[in-house]
């Protein structure tokens, strides 16, 4: 799991009100090369949510982004290529993700998130 | 200008739609003035054709643009600017000596090499006869060198004969004749390449690598865009997303299918990798009744492709087990020791609300503009099918090409684009629509999933007979394929 899927997911469970950010736990994160592509990074950044996006990245231990960013920076090559490697080369390979209401544990395994509810949680 | 468009007799109901999605997205389109959100092709047949026929001419605004649709689409056997037609030799000739010299000039100088090859529709010819319509063209003045294997300008003399061609279209009355220059064709190697047969994961839903890749066409699927299947299984459709150069991510509730897949190197992403194309951005296991997505999340996709789970095949599954949501049993409250490794149970998904939930997801979560493409189930004894169409006030449906199963039942591949924002309003009455289904879970299973009920046992029939006999005789051409 890379951190923009982290940065989508929440816990759905009935009756939690901030699901939001998941908190990672992480067991195993694994590096992948991913070919760069600039208007996909321009197109994600405006739907990320940053604040949650660089906790996530810290706790997968990438510590290079910056705490707050705005449209801007997208012209510099340097922050570009950090987005980059934390949007889509750092993944989550074991571990689970927290939610931060009910404290329930959704496990990653082999880089997929198990994202289902249980009965009494529908 | 005018194109002649000669497609492959495959897949009728797919071709001009794949043109027009193509048209789009290499910008044919783009001095749209009166802001149609749907802009379409002019089209023409050559006089006395049947729409069926693979012979059609295409208004496009450059040859850059014909070349781009022909050489990505999977149905365009050729793309051509016409040099001249006619009912005759001596009408072609005359047609052709009136084509403007500076059109055909720079294709005919002496530094560059040339084939011409000869297609005759309805008709076999003899290698004599062959040569002989070749050597007719002495009033071109062809200065290149032939070249049979690699020529910078490809010729092609394509007759038409007035006797039944043997794919079953209606005779045309008149033989026609065209000569031109093409500018583009499809790329058929990639279908070997791609075919199921050398996946080193393959499910039995998987989709077939020609639809697939017509399915991405649809989706506009490229660089810098991000493609979502919620139904993703062993990942076929995503691949030829990925192919053509777009992220994808995908979903699927079943952990074995999107996960385990067939042990190490045999599974989703060994999928991808065997093509050296790049991963999904993400996998995960999620149903789509209940979507994980973050509260406020909404735009990010550019298109949703899927091929849902409609009890044809593959059941729908979905979380809650079924007397649970009947309310026949409390919930099994889970106890916490177990709950890791604890496999949710799941209730069967009807047609109905698995449509009503893709809709749903798609009119959040697609970018506006952004293209929802997916199958659709169809009784062909239903009267006018497409009026069943579903519907949503978010979408516009610009294409549905129905692709004939067996002698009872076909699949519609629909392709709609969001038109507008995804409202209070909207959302409120899908939460609405949601909780209903819930209540009436087994009433739906019961009467609304006629659709699934009926399916099921076809397609067991479908494998033992392959019977793909059509009772509308007047297009007794049509077929699984076609
Ligand atoms: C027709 S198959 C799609 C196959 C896929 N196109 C492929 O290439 O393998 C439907 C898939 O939907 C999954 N599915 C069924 N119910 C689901 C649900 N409620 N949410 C998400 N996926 C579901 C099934 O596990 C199955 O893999």
């Amino acid at each position: 799991m890379g951190l923009l899927t982290h940065n989508m997911l929440s816990s759905n469970i009935r009756g939690v009100v901030n699901g939001f950010p998941l908190r990672i736990e992480a067991v195993k994160v694994v590096e992948k090369n991913v070919e760069m592509n600039t208007d996909f990074l321009k197109n994600m950044f405006e739907k990320i949510d940053w604040k949650a996006f660089v906790e996530a990245s810290i706790s997968m231990g990438y510590t290079e982004l910056p705490k707050e960013a705005d449209s801007s920076l997208l012209d510099s090559d340097d922050f570009l290529n950090r987005f980059h490697h934390a949007l889509l080369e750092l993944h989550l390979e074991e571990g689970a993700l927290v939610c931060p209401e009910t404290r329930r544990r959704f496990p990653v395994s082999k880089g997929i998130p198990h994202m289902l509810l249980h009965e009494d949680e529908v | 200008m005018w194109y002649l468009c000669v497609f492959f007799h495959r897949l009728l109901d797919y071709r001009k739609p794949e043109v027009e999605s193509l048209a789009k997205l290499f910008g044919a389109f783009d001095d749209n003035q009166n802001d149609d959100v749907h802009p379409q092709l002019q089209w023409k047949l050559p006089l006395h054709h049947h729409p069926d026929s693979p012979f059609h001419l295409v208004n496009l605004p450059s040859e850059e643009i014909a070349r781009n649709i022909a050489n990505r689409s999977i149905l365009v056997k050729g793309m051509y600017e016409l040099w001249g037609e006619g009912g005759s030799y001596e009408e072609l000739k005359d047609s052709i000596l009136s084509y403007p010299d500076e059109r055909k000039l720079p294709y005919l100088e002496s530094n560059s090499t040339f084939r011409i090859t000869v297609d005759t529709f309805g008709k076999v010819i003899s290698l004599q006869e062959h040569k002989e319509l070749i050597q007719g063209f002495t009033y071109i003045p062809f200065k290149g060198k032939v070249n049979l294997r690699k020529p910078e300008h490809n010729f092609w003399l394509i007759e038409i004969d007035n006797c039944e061609g043997n794919n079953g279209l209606p005779p045309v009355e008149q033989k026609r004749i065209f000569f031109g220059r093409e500018v583009g064709a499809a790329d058929r190697k990639l279908l070997p390449t791609y075919e199921l047969k050398s996946r080193t994961y393959l499910g039995p839903t998987a989709m077939d690598a020609e639809i697939a890749f017509l399915m991405a066409n649809q989706a506009l699927a490229t660089p810098g865009k991000l493609v979502y299947d919620p139904f993703v299984g062993t990942g076929s459709i995503l691949v030829a997303a990925a192919h053509f150069g777009a992220m994808t991510m995908g979903a699927d509730i079943d952990i074995r299918v999107v996960r385990d897949g067939r042990g190490p190197d045999r599974n989703v992403w060994s999928n991808f990798k065997q093509y050296g194309l790049e991963m999904p951005v993400g996998l995960l296991r999620a149903d789509n009744n209940l979507p994980p997505w973050r509260p406020g999340l909404k735009e990010v996709f550019d298109a949703i492709i899927c091929d849902p789970p409609y009890g044809v095949r593959a059941g729908g599954r979905k979380s809650g087990g079924r007397k649970l949501l009947k309310g026949a049993v409390e919930p099994y409250i889970v106890p916490d020791d177990k709950r890791t490794d604890h496999i949710p149970s799941t209730a069967p998904y009807s047609l109905v609300e698995c449509v009503h939930d893709l809709l749903d997801l798609a009119a959040k979560m697609l970018v506006l503009g952004g293209r929802l493409v997916f199958f659709y189930p169809v009784l062909r004894e239903e009267e006018s099918p497409h009026n069943h169409f579903p519907e949503h006030p978010c979408f516009k449906l610009i294409s549905s090409s129905e692709q004939i199963l067996s002698s009872r039942y076909c699949r519609v591949l629909l392709t709609m684009v969001k038109i507008g924002p995804y409202t209070e309003e909207i959302s409120l009455a899908a939460r609405m629509q949601h909780l209903e289904f819930r209540e009436n879970h087994v009433k739906w299973l019961e009467d609304g999933n006629l659709h699934s009920a009926v399916f099921s046992p076809v397609d067991a029939q479908l494998k033992e007979t392959g019977d793909y006999k059509i009772k509308d005789s007047t297009k007794k051409y049509r077929g699984k394929y076609v």
